[in-house]
This record gives C-alpha cells, structure tokens and sequence, in this order.
C-alpha cells in the first residue's frame, strides 16, 4: 500500500476513534444529567414514591444533594429484589402520579410471590423508541401484527400491542401461560407440556391463515421453532419476526436465520419488566451471531461487573454478571446484579455505552451425587 | 483445541454453543463439543423415514458384513474426528484423558465393541433366537412351517448415552444390523466413542443418513427420546425417572449388580471369592454390571474381611500404567460427595466399612494422587438388607456384605441387573429364574460383569425395535408379488 493511502487510512481511524470518544463522553454527560434529574424526582417529597422517600429518611445522607454522578448510584449499594416481591404495591407509584392510572407487570413468579413493577406511560415510551429501530421493509408500517407468547400479568402483552399500534398496525394475541408449562415440565408431564405448546401454535396458524394483513411476529424462541416445524412464515406472509422473552443463543439465532426463516427478518431483543428493552445490534459477519444488545440509556443502563466484587466493571470482552439500572419518573432501580452473566461489549454508535453480549443464566456450580454408575 | 461436531445425517456441522471438557488431571480445556440446540434436533428428525429408507435399501445379511468391516476399522483404522484424525492410540488417550478411565480398561473396552461388531451375527441369532434374518428384509416368513411377520416399531433408535465406562456402547450398534437408523446424544464426558464408532459404520459402507450424532443438553436429550420411535436411556436414578412409564423407552438406570451364595455353597466362600472380587473390580467398578452387594446367609464378616483384605493392595496408579485398577474422578468434587453420602449411610447403625482399618495411615477413602481424587475400593458390612447402604451403587469398587437368610431371596434383593448366583440348590435356582427382579442370571461362579455375545443383556434390543404381526397370505397373491 502506498504511503499516502496508509496515512489517509490512519487518520480516517483516528477521526472514527475520536468522533465516537466524543459521542461517549458526551453520553456520559448526558446520563449524569438524567440520574440527577431521576434522583430528584423520586427523592423529593412532591413527586417522589413512598418506598424511596421512606428509604431516604434512614440514610445518613441525602440522595437530591449527594448524587451527581451515575457513579454516585453506588451510594445505594445493590438492589435488593426483594423489595418487589408483595405489597403495598402503591408505596412504588410516585407521588406525582398518583392521580394517573397505574399498571402493575410482574416477572418471575413460577413459585413463590412474583416481583411487581408499576407501569404507567414507561412501556409505551420504551416500545416507541425501540419501534424507531425496526426497518419499515421488515416491519412494514401500517401492516397487523400477531403475538404469540406470555402474555397475562406481564408487561409483554400491552407493549407488543402498543408496538402494533404505534406503527399503525392491529395486533391479534395468542397466549402462553409460562408458569403452567414450567409447572407441568417440574412434575414430569412432558406431553402435556408439548400439547400445550401445540394448543398455542394451532391457534396462531388459525389466525395467520385467516388474515392476510398480519406480516410481523412477535414470539419466543421455542414457540418460533414449533411455528416453523409446521409452516414456512414466509409463504404465510410474515416479513419480520421480533423475538424475546426467554434467552437466546447464537446458536439459535444463526439456527432461526439458516434454517427456520427463510430470509423473513430477525429481531432479537432482550428485555424485562425491571429494565425495559434493549436493542439488538444489527448482524455483522464479524458478529458470528452473537446476540448484542445496547440498553435504552439514559433511561436505563446495563453493565457487566466481577460476579465476585460487583463493584467492579469487567473489561471488553470479559464475562461478568448483569447488573441492571433503571433510571425512568416511574421507576427508579440503581444497581440491581440479574441472575445473568455476559461479555461487556464495547459502543457502537448510535449507542455510545455499554453493551452486552450473550446474555445466559450464571453457569451452574452445583454437583449432585448421583445414584448409580451412570 | 480438538473440536467434536454434531453429525446431521451423517455430515459434520459445527455449532455456536460448545462445551469443553477438560482433562481430567491436569483440569485444562481438551476437546470443545458442538451442543446441539433441541429445534435443530426435531428439525433434522421430521426426516427419519429418509434415513430408515436407505438402511433397509441393504439386506441384513450386507449390514452384518458391513459391520464386521466395522469392527475392524473401529479398532485399527485411524479415522475422522472433526476436522482431524484419531488413531486407536489417541482414541484410547483421549478417553482416558476425558473421563480418567486408565489405558489398559479403555483398551479392553475398545476390544468390547470390536469383539460386538465382529460378532454381529452371533449377537443377531441371539437376539432374534436364530430367526431367518432375512425374514427381516422380506417382512415375512416361515418358521418350522408357520407364516410369521415382523415390522419396525421405528424409523430410528434415539439413545442417550452415559459417560462411564465405552463398553455400554456394544449395547446399541446391533441397530445398523436391525436397519434402524441411530440417533445418539453422547454423554458430556465421553463423546469419543460413539463418535468414532459412527465413523467406523460408514467408512464400512453403511450410508451417512443413518447416523444422528447430537450432543447436547437435557432438553435435547428429552427431544431425541420423544422424537424417536424407540428409544434408550442410561442415566442416574433422578434422570432416567421422566421416562420410567414410557413403553417406547428402555431405561438403563443403575445395575444393584449382585453375587449371590446359597446355604448350600456357603461355606466354600473361599473357593469363590476370586468371582466376587472379580465382580465388584473389574472395569474400575464403573459398569453397571460390577456387582454393589454380595448377599450370602452365612460367612459375611469372613467374606466382607477378606475382600477388603484384598482391596486395601489396589492403588491408585498413572493412566499408562497396565496394571490400573482404578479410575480417578473427572470431577473432584464428585468423589468427595459420594464419600461422604457413604460415610453419613455409617452414621446408621448396622453397617461398617470393613476397608477403613486397611487403607493406611488416615484410613481415608478418598485418595488425592497425582493431582486427581480417587475414591478406593470399599466394602461395607451390612447387618440387614434394609440398611440404607445394603442396596447402593457408585462409580468406583463399591459394595456392600448383606447377611440375610435364604428365605428372604430372591425378593429382598429388589430389582437387580445381573444376579451371579452361586448355588447348585435347585429351590433357589427356581425362585430367581422366576423372579421378574432379576434381569440376567448366571447360575454358578461366573462373574457379573462377564459378557456372552448370543445373549441379550438389559432388554432385547430386538424385540425393544420390532414387533410381530399376524400374518396370511393367499397363495395367488403370493405368486403375483413374486412375479413383479
């Protein structure tokens, strides 16, 4: 390569490196900016909820005055979940909303109390901005829409209808109860579990037979393979196919496109109720399907810490647990470790933060003795 | 590093999600596994009959000659693994460095599948007890002047398969014989074998599409076996359970293997204690045919004294050594939680571990030795067969001395893979043969673990892949197919 070339090349580099610097710097400003004005919000006793105000009057310093800095969240320590398993669920709802009507989404739940989160405008916001990532060949405006998966008390159900919506579109709905499926799976009832499935894909092909408007999908990946071992979606109509809900490999992601789409879009994302919805970086060659995703700062931030001193960020590439911040005027949420590991995945503008790679639940350490020699 | 790829239909695929293994000594990652995810598995399997076409497109006869080729091959070819190759030597190293079976048993099970595939007709006759074979390619047939028809109950044969010991494997290959296509899900540690013997079939001749090769987790597990007309499953107690009730599943859950004396031969325990010893050891006790008890009416402390007297000269020695009578645990941590369920089943009381006072300064039964755990041969007194050890099973020389009277037999016993009874009491003798506990007898001082080639072991595998079917066929009718 000439000389020339080479130098024109570096510096070509150098501006790419510089311009997205500067994009994360001022991000980082921005995030600052926002954690200030969330903190507050939710601290002030005019607008605040009750859980926070409650918390604050213990603390032997004050969160509106100290806090100036994402940084500072860690004045909170971690989040403790706990927090959100029983009532009264009205100590969440701020102050200022409390003439508003409230919605309550769980998560979890399969035994035992679940976690309550208050929704009240969060996941329309949240859908809207994720909607502005959809390419409109894939997810065509004004086309319908059918979900296909969890629905009932989470947050799934009235976002995904929203997403519809918003796009100018009508979403038809089939649901799955999951915590019957993971109740029939724990005590054996396997094919009771796989007729439950079938009940669930019968009654979606049933609808996507019976309207030609329907060309997006949401579902999970399992209901996706079973949709996929009866039609081809793509024949069905279906241009674009969102995805979440329960984690995904790259495995299956790289299977979902080679093998089960048939050139229809793939859209996975990586949610839930606590957070909101991440973003899914769009698929690079380089990428090997790994499964990226940005969250949607400032409203919410996702970092990769050392599992064994979580105050501690991993570096790019390193595998680390999931730590989760939600920042929004409905729900503050600093520092809460997820029960998910995944590689710190560097920017990638027009997400100058963190990412995630690879989201999966912690590696199991457990050994069983097991009775015999196999 | 060596990377082990699924087979779909016979061709390599590599996957997104692998697992490593490490060795077992030195704990660094030694072979990466492609881990099939479970769509991918229905999705190959929507196509079975394809397979099962091109198995039965070759007379049985043609599929015992490719598998004697097979045999051959498997033994002393070196053949594909992954995107390298594997000579008999790296074979038995590999298995070894996986799973901590020492050289010299991995080699004796390797000699195990060989002497199953060279043996693939004796082992169909008996199988089938002598059945014309090619009744099987006809459908149809005569035996001493009956008509008789047999059909598949499967288009495939899904196994999941464990890790301990390579021999289990001559278990399912008489199914390329049978032309039943194979779906396998090796076990985490041990993907060598089937691999390499899937290799050994088509380089036999045997056509690609009828080999699956899926590693994988439970849930793909779960989708072979449900996907599958037929299916077996070698597994612990907890997760062999879920397909306990399922007819088109052979369950292989532990063996509680036994030797057992009779009043009349009591007092030669002497004379047969090589048997028993032989019983509880051979294989490094991993096979589910190494016996777990001895139960005898007379003698126990005597015989429980000298087998540990026996024992206490076995030591854990390198993986190269000929002389290995003991494989370490691929997971420490393993070895110490069986001990230690061993040691809490003392706290009851009614039992000893007679190889305690043995073992040497500290009298411990776990045994660091070169960087890996051993667990040492151990032989446990039980006062009676419902003690909470009487009647267990590990993976190591383990076993437990039951005294209990004759009149309790066989139905003390509880269900049994193999029973060596030692006996010429004819009483006895009946009781056993008609008791539904006892999978395979030998009557007389044969050892658990020895294996006879014309003899099904653990269920049928024949009658567990077909099924016989009433059968006329007018004579007109006859005379037209035959002309076309």
């Amino acid at each position: 390569m000439l000389d020339g070339e080479t130098n024109k090349l570096e510096t070509q580099v150098r501006q790419a490196r510089e311009s997205l610097d500067a994009q994360v710097k001022e991000a980082r400003a921005a995030l600052d900016a926002h954690v200030r004005e969330i903190v507050e919000w939710h601290f002030n006793s005019e607008t605040g909820c009750p859980f926070w105000l409650d918390y604050a009057s213990r603390l032997s310093w004050n969160p509106r005055r100290d806090v100036k800095t994402y940084e500072d969240l860690a004045r909170f320590g971690f989040f403790q979940d706990e927090h959100l398993r029983g009532g009264p669920v009205r100590r969440w709802v701020p102050r200022a909303y409390s003439d508003r009507p409230v919605y309550v989404f769980e998560t979890g739940g399969s035994t035992g109390v679940p976690k309550s989160r208050i929704n009240i405008e969060d996941f329309r916001l949240d859908y809207e901005a994720f909607s502005h990532t959809l390419p409109d060949e894939a997810f065509p405006k004004g086309a319908d829409w059918l979900a296909v998966g969890p629905s009932g008390p989470r947050r799934l159900r009235l976002a995904v209808e929203h997403l519809a919506q918003y796009r100018g579109g009508i979403c038809f709905m089939v649901d799955l109860d999951p915590r019957w499926v993971i109740k029939l799976l724990k005590s054996n009832q396997s094919k009771q579990a796989e007729a439950y499935k079938q009940h669930v894909v019968e009654q979606a092909l049933t609808l996507l037979r019976a309207h030609d408007g329907i060309r997006c999908l949401f579902t999970t990946p399992k209901l996706l393979e079973a949709l996929c071992e009866k039609v081809s979606l793509r024949k069905l109509g279906i241009t674009g196919v969102f995805c979440g809900g329960t984690e995904m490999t790259p495995q299956f992601h790289r299977f979902a496109v080679e093998e089960l789409l048939d050139g229809v879009h793939f859209a996975p994302t990586y949610g839930n109720t606590l957070m909101g919805l991440a973003v899914g970086k769009p698929r690079l060659p380089e990428d090997n399907y790994a499964i990226i995703y940005y969250p949607p700062a400032p409203r919410a931030m996702i970092e990769v810490v050392n599992p064994d001193s979580p105050d501690t960020l991993v570096g790019y590439g390193e595998t680390g647990r999931v730590c989760l911040t939600t920042l929004t005027r409905e729900f503050f949420m600093p520092r809460f470790l997820e029960r998910d590991e995944a590689e710190r995945e560097p920017p990638y503008l027009p997400y100058a933060w963190d990412g995630v790679r690879n989201v999966r639940p912690f590696a199991k350490l457990e050994t069983n003795v097991v009775e015999g020699v196999y | 590093m060596l990377h082990i790829p699924l087979l779909r239909r016979g061709e390599p695929y590599k996957s997104l999600d692998v697992v490593r293994v490490v060795h077992h000594r030195t704990r660094e990652p030694f072979v990466e596994i492609s881990q099939a995810n479970a769509g991918l598995i229905r999705r190959d399997l929507a196509g079975q009959e394809r397979a099962r076409a091109a198995l039965a497109a070759f007379s049985v006869r043609e599929l015992i000659e490719m598998s004697v080729r097979a045999a051959e091959i498997f033994a002393h070819d070196e053949l594909p693994v992954g995107e390298e190759t594997q000579t008999p030597d790296a074979y038995v190293e590999q298995v070894s460095a996986t799973t901590g079976l020492p050289f010299v048993m991995a080699r004796r099970n390797m000699e195990k599948i060989r002497g199953a595939l060279a043996q693939m007709e004796n082992v169909l006759r008996g199988l089938t007890r002598n059945l014309d074979l090619e009744i099987l390619d006809r459908g149809y047939g005569e035996i001493e002047g009956q008509a008789v028809s047999f059909f598949p109950r499967a288009e495939s044969l899904g196994v999941v398969l464990p890790s301990n010991s390579p021999g289990v494997h001559s278990l399912w290959v008489p199914a390329v014989a049978l032309k039943i296509p194979l779906v396998l899900k090796p076990g985490g540690a041990e993907p060598w074998t089937p691999y390499r013997i899937v290799q050994a079939f088509m380089k036999a001749g045997v056509p690609r599409e009828a080999f699956g090769y899926y590693p994988t987790g439970h849930g793909g597990a779960a989708e072979i076996l449900r996907h599958t007309g037929r299916g077996i499953v070698f597994g612990d107690v907890a997760s062999v359970s879920q397909w306990q009730e399922d007819g088109r599943v052979e369950v292989h859950g532990p063996g509680y293997s036994k030797v057992v004396i009779g009043d009349d031969l009591a007092d030669e325990w002497e004379d047969h204690l090589d048997v028993i010893a032989a019983s509880i050891l051979d294989n490094g006790g991993r096979s589910c045919v190494n016996a777990s008890g001895v139960w005898v009416s007379r003698h126990a402390d005597e015989i429980a004294e000298a087998l540990a007297a026996r024992f206490a000269e076995i030591v854990p020695r390198a993986a190269e050594d000929e002389a290995a009578q003991l494989a370490p645990f691929a997971d420490a941590r393993v070895a110490a939680r069986i001990s230690q369920v061993i040691d809490q089943g003392l706290l009851e009381a009614g039992a000893r571990d007679v190889t305690a006072g043995r073992r040497g300064r500290e009298g411990a039964r776990l045994r660091e030795w070169d960087s890996c755990a051993y667990l040492l041969p151990t032989v446990v007194r039980c006062d009676a067969p419902s003690h909470a050890l009487a009647n267990r099973e590990f993976l190591f020389p383990f076993a437990s001395v039951v005294e209990v009277g004759q009149d309790e037999l066989p139905q003390s016993l509880g269900a049994s893979l193999v029973v060596t009874a030692i006996t010429r009491d004819e009483g006895l003798i009946a009781k056993l043969l008609a008791s539904p506990h006892v999978d395979r007898l030998n009557v007389g001082a044969i050892p658990t673990t020895r294996i006879s080639w014309d003899q099904p072991h653990e269920g049928n595998l024949f009658e567990h892949l077909y099924a016989r079917r009433a059968f006329q066929r007018a004579a007109a009718t006859a005379t037209t197919t035959t002309r076309t």
